[in-house]
């Protein structure tokens, strides 16, 4: 019920907080996640490049 | 002078391309949420109804849009790599999974935060907010049976056929509102006009293309790691400037 009569009384907090915040975190966490995974891949693929070299020398 | 399109379906070719596209789409959308959320927040009006509950739309709107469409640019990704046995349509479809089901997520989200002021509950089991539910799952059913099987062309795929199969979904919640009583109302855009202010489509199209940028720069972004994971014993790969330093 409080929360009802908070956000009639706050209408942009709430969609602000409710929807842009949340919707700009999950973009945010996204972009993070991706940009994590990309430098993970290319250390993986350094190390098997140096281990190729490696075994070739 | 003719461009040779078909020489970007190789991951060769493609890679260095889309390492270049990024930054545009990446600068644009972040130029287009600030515009969008400016027109929104300060200049379009309150609605006379709804008062500023209504301003969600801005966000719920171009997610729900989003969230279908992606999902049939990855099934068409997913077709073309079952049909013509290309790598990189799968692997842009894998790509654009993850975004398809973070978008439907939010309009699911942002849908229920309206709900609440306006019809006095989160949540209803209504066609089209129970069709987009399984627009996600269908998003959350590709990404785990991609990632249930170890063989890569396999899993591609056993995730292409749901892929084409839940496309069917995608018509279902576009007409839902036509087909069947509901509480979600209908589409305030049609071909024949529009009640809306002006600031408001503006503030909501802005808004949507700033998503789309958005969902084409983290796909891009993503299909390069999934190229870089894949490809990684070819040679090509190792003679990259960014492997190399």
């Amino acid at each position: 019920m409080s929360l009802d009569i908070w956000m009639r009384e706050n209408p942009l907090t709430y969609i602000w907080v409710g929807s842009y915040a949340v919707a700009f975190l999950i973009f945010a966490v996204e972009i993070a996640m991706v940009v994590h995974k990309r430098k993970i891949t290319l250390q993986q693929v350094r190390l098997m490049r140096e281990a190729d070299q490696s075994e070739e020398d | 002078m003719a461009i040779n399109w078909f020489k970007y379906s190789a991951p060769t070719t493609f890679y260095p391309l889309a390492g270049k596209l990024i930054p545009w789409f990446a600068i644009s959308s972040l130029i287009l949420f600030a515009v969008g959320l400016y027109i929104g927040f300060v200049v379009a009006p309150a609605d006379a109804q709804q008062g500023e509950f209504y301003r969600i739309i801005f966000i719920h709107v171009p997610s729900s849009i989003i969230s279908m469409f992606l999902y049939l640019i990855m099934a068409a990704y997913a077709a073309l790599g079952l049909i013509f046995n290309t790598r990189l349509s799968s692997m842009m479809a894998s790509a654009i999974a993850p975004t398809g089901a973070l978008f439907a997520f939010i309009s699911l989200w942002t849908g229920a935060l309206w709900g609440k002021p306006m019809w006095g509950a989160w949540w209803v089991w209504d066609a089209r907010l129970t069709s987009e539910l399984i627009l996600l799952f269908l998003y959350l059913g590709f990404i785990a049976l991609h990632a249930s099987i170890d063989d890569p062309r396999r899993a591609d795929r056993a995730a292409a056929l749901l892929a084409i199969v839940g496309s069917v979904n995608v018509p279902i919640i576009y007409f839902s509102v036509k087909w069947w009583n509901t509480l979600h109302q209908g589409s305030t855009i049609k071909y024949s006009g529009t009640s809306m202010h002006i600031a408001m489509q503006q503030a909501m199209f802005t808004m949507l293309a700033a998503c789309w940028l958005y969902a084409i720069a983290i796909a891009l972004t993503r299909v390069r790691s999934i190229i870089l994971e894949r490809e990684r014993n070819s040679k090509w790969i190792t003679e990259l400037a960014e492997v190399k330093s």
